[in-house]
């Protein structure tokens, strides 16, 4: 749209650039710092942004290598960040399966298919994720200490226990991928149907292969959900060898044992990959934002 | 004919799945869980029928979804309502049943020869050795150790010295578990030798006998104990509880205890006023900044848009629990950069974490931070979808942009917004991950007899009462937790109610 635009015009938009500017070093100055930490020699050590000498004590230490400091004193790694990112990584791969198995399949049949109770369906799913699963903490506990003295590998402090307990977390994933089915056009289903196909076959060979960009991004979200959950892991796993990501970052930081410049590192070489895979993820989110949910 | 093959297969499929599941049902019930049994065989009945009926087609793919969050979602949320109303906590932590079989399996050494346990290693397994002040000696045949596991051993007279190496003391202490679950036998005697000190055994008697209505009599001291339902322990005539309780009802105790007793009141009372303050405080900060971006970013004129709007989405990409700890340590009283830069510029280094107020602002600062890029997605969307012949109409009137802020682009986004502000306020209302990561609560209330901080919002405050009291209170947590889920519910309803509105077109 083309507009006379007054004097003041410029110096309005320089204004704006300095404004924002200044917000963003505000706003990434923590990042900007924790890279800086990382690169500092020991845990205490106060410096400018640059540092002054570069070490990589904290990353050897994050990357699971021992490490000797000046005085020859051996310095093991103090956490198994590796080993936790193995564990995050198998947890969220096999929950975010299983999510997205069971919301493929609603999805479909909310989609596709006419039953009763289809609409109400639709808005229990919406009501349903208003309540987190944090205010359920002490009966997920409940459940899972008694499923553990049947079934051991599925009780507390068992990675089957977290995979099961995010599991019952597909209210949203239903309604992402019902949302693009709906934009598929049915009638491609429905000659494969007339050609002698079963439901099943015209779900499974026609409508999927159709709708696997959507597939990939909720198997994403889901993934990066099970990585970032923290609540529900901080009561169901308690041995070192078997925390998250998530729960075990906090040991980093108690009062007693403060280790700021390996947590730096381990922050970052953890982070990293899980932002990069959010931001390539959340250009298709920015749909799914607007009907209401939140990330923690 | 490759069809029918075909079908075959699934119904072999089919009843292998059914055998399974009647077998750990089968499982279930010997057990002596007769409702999860129930459960089980109602589960497996509806798995067929949605399986096999063609009425039923659309639940096929519904069920396992359906199924999974009736399980994982509701149940759970159902079960601690329930919870609520018992005195489930650490000292009444097991179920009647399984705190009777506690005491019954106690027992007392009943006098009579102790005996001296050597033993000697054989591969995996253990020779058992054991003497008597005498110098009678006993063996038994080779033991696998294993853990808790229950066993009983007869021994049988030694003939031959056993073979093998004798094991160090530090050995039988690494095996004190298996051996405590032993019971041996002498031959020709059916009294139960059990494990009394580190390395000695003697005959014991079980403590209690039951009684056909429930009692247990103490036989070392004639006591009789009765299980009473209202407290959920044995108690003797006297009245002494005996240790382990066990679960029972005790109907709207927790909650009389809420808002009854003052050393519970207090407490809810100031934790409620700060997590509706920390809530609203944070829906009204995120959305203001959140806001502002986005008009400014929404300015046609402005360059660089894509890359000022990808840098500052950043706070949101990075995982909570990576940023907020970041900031928990940039925030530190004594090493942390952000007194450190302070320091520097104004001389003040304040106290972030031990001061209630600081920790509440340190709280509403770095929640901004997490939460603007969300608000400013939200607001450039709707910022977008307004007709831009409303700008046009106003240029030419020759209004500022301060009027069209306030006279066009807020009152037209403020109706699609308030769901989603009130969604954030909900959101924030259980805002579990950022209190327990930056404060923990603290600092705490020193007058409080639960665990309290005057950082704790109401779902922090239930997990340390659950989680980190020794107390480990569930049934009162669990309280405060139906509590709040009626408080979310009603945000639900009001949500619900206004995206109604909003939208009657969308369905």
């Amino acid at each position: 749209m083309a507009m006379v635009q007054d004097k003041t015009h410029t110096g309005r938009l320089a204004l704006a650039h300095v404004g924002l500017i200044a917000f963003l070093v505000l706003t990434l100055f923590p990042f900007l710092m924790i890279v800086s930490i990382s690169l500092r020699p020991g845990n205490f050590a106060a410096g400018s942004i640059i540092p002054d000498t570069i070490s990589l004590e904290h990353w050897q230490l994050a990357l699971g290598f021992s490490y000797t400091d000046s005085t020859g004193r051996v310095i093991e790694p103090p956490f198994p960040v590796l080993l936790w990112l193995w564990n995050s990584i198998k947890i969220a791969s096999i929950s975010a399966t299983v999510i997205l198995l069971l919301s493929t399949t609603c999805a479909y049949a909310f989609a596709r298919l006419r039953f009763r109770g289809r609409q109400l369906g639709l808005n229990a799913l919406l009501l349903m994720q208003m309540f987190p699963a944090v205010l359920s903490l002490i009966a997920i506990y409940a459940v899972f200490d008694q499923i553990g003295s049947y079934v051991p590998w599925l009780g507390i402090d068992s990675h089957g226990s977290l995979v099961l307990a995010y599991a019952g977390g597909i209210a949203l994933h239903i309604w992402t991928i019902k949302g693009y089915f709906d934009t598929i056009p049915t009638e491609i289903e429905e000659a494969a149907i007339v050609d002698g196909a079963s439901h099943f076959q015209a779900f499974w060979h026609v409508l999927l292969p159709m709708a696997l960009p959507i597939l990939c991004v909720v198997f994403l979200l889901a993934f990066i959900g099970a990585i970032i959950e923290y609540p529900v892991a901080s009561i169901l796993l308690h041995q070192e060898q078997n925390l998250t990501l998530a729960v075990g970052s906090k040991l980093y930081l108690y009062t007693q044992n403060y280790l700021w410049g390996d947590f730096a590192a381990a922050a970052i070489l953890s982070g990293l990959p899980i932002t990069a895979l959010f931001v390539v993820a959340q250009r298709w989110m920015v749909n799914g934002l607007t009907s209401g949910g939140v990330k923690g | 004919m490759q069809r029918i093959n075909r079908r075959l297969a699934w119904m072999v499929l089919g009843a292998l799945l059914l055998m399974t599941g009647f077998w750990l049902v089968f499982t279930v019930y010997r057990a002596g869980h007769y409702w999860l049994a129930l459960g089980g065989l109602t589960l497996l009945g509806v798995s067929g029928w949605v399986f096999t009926s063609p009425r039923a087609y659309a639940w096929r793919y519904l069920y396992p979804g359906v199924v999974a969050m009736l399980v994982f979602v509701l149940f759970p949320a159902l079960y601690t309502a329930r919870i609520g109303f018992t005195n489930y906590s650490s000292t009444n932590l097991l179920t009647f049943s399984r705190a009777t079989a506690y005491l019954l399996d106690q027992t007392y050494s009943s006098g009579g020869d102790p005996l001296q346990l050597s033993l000697y290693a054989h591969g995996k397994n253990y020779q058992l050795r054991l003497s008597n002040e005498a110098g009678q000696v006993w063996q038994s045949a080779d033991v696998k150790l294993d853990g808790a596991k229950k066993q009983t051993v007869t021994l049988h007279e030694a003939s031959v010295a056993p073979v093998g190496d004798r094991a160090s003391f530090r050995e039988v202490i690494a095996q004190q578990a298996a051996l405590k679950a032993l019971t041996l036998y002498l031959p020709g005697s059916n009294e139960p030798y059990r494990l009394v000190s580190l390395s000695g055994f003697a005959p014991v008697s079980p403590l209690y006998r039951q009684a056909a209505d429930g009692r247990l009599t103490n036989l070392k001291t004639g006591e009789v104990l009765r299980p009473n339902f209202e407290t959920g322990f044995y108690e003797t005539a006297a009245g002494e509880q005996i240790a382990p309780g066990f679960r029972v009802n005790v109907g709207w105790s927790n909650f009389e205890r809420l808002f009854g007793s003052a050393e519970l009141q207090a407490p809810l009372l100031s934790v409620f006023i700060w997590t509706v303050l920390f809530a609203a405080l944070t829906v009204l900060f995120t959305f203001s900044v959140g806001f502002v971006l986005a008009t400014v970013l929404s300015w046609e004129a402005l360059r660089f848009k894509t890359a000022y709007r990808v840098l500052l989405f950043l706070p949101y990409a990075v995982p909570g629990f990576i940023s907020i700890l970041i900031f928990r340590g940039l925030f530190n009283e004594n090493f942390g950069e952000i007194n450190m830069v302070l320091n520097g510029l104004f001389g003040i280094s304040p106290n972030w974490f031990s001061d209630p107020l600081l920790a509440k602002m340190m709280l509403l600062i770095v929640n901004t931070w997490l939460g603007y890029p969300y608000m400013m997605l939200l607001c450039l969307g709707l910022i977008k979808s307004i007709p831009s012949d409303l700008y046009e109409a106003s240029a030419i009137n020759g209004a500022s942009a301060w009027t069209n802020l306030t006279r066009i682009t807020l009152p037209l986004i403020a109706k699609p917004i308030m769901p989603l502000l009130i969604a954030s306020f909900a959101f924030n209302f259980n805002n579990f991950v950022l209190i327990s990561l930056l404060t923990d609560g603290r600092p705490d209330f020193t007058d409080s007899v639960v665990p309290a901080g005057t950082t704790d919002i109401l779902v922090s405050y239930t997990y340390r009462i659950a989680f980190q009291d020794s107390g480990q209170n569930f049934g009162l947590a669990a309280a405060i937790s139906t509590l709040i889920f009626i408080l979310v519910a009603v945000l639900s309803l009001i949500n619900l109610r206004l995206s109604r509105v909003n939208a009657p077109e969308k369905k």
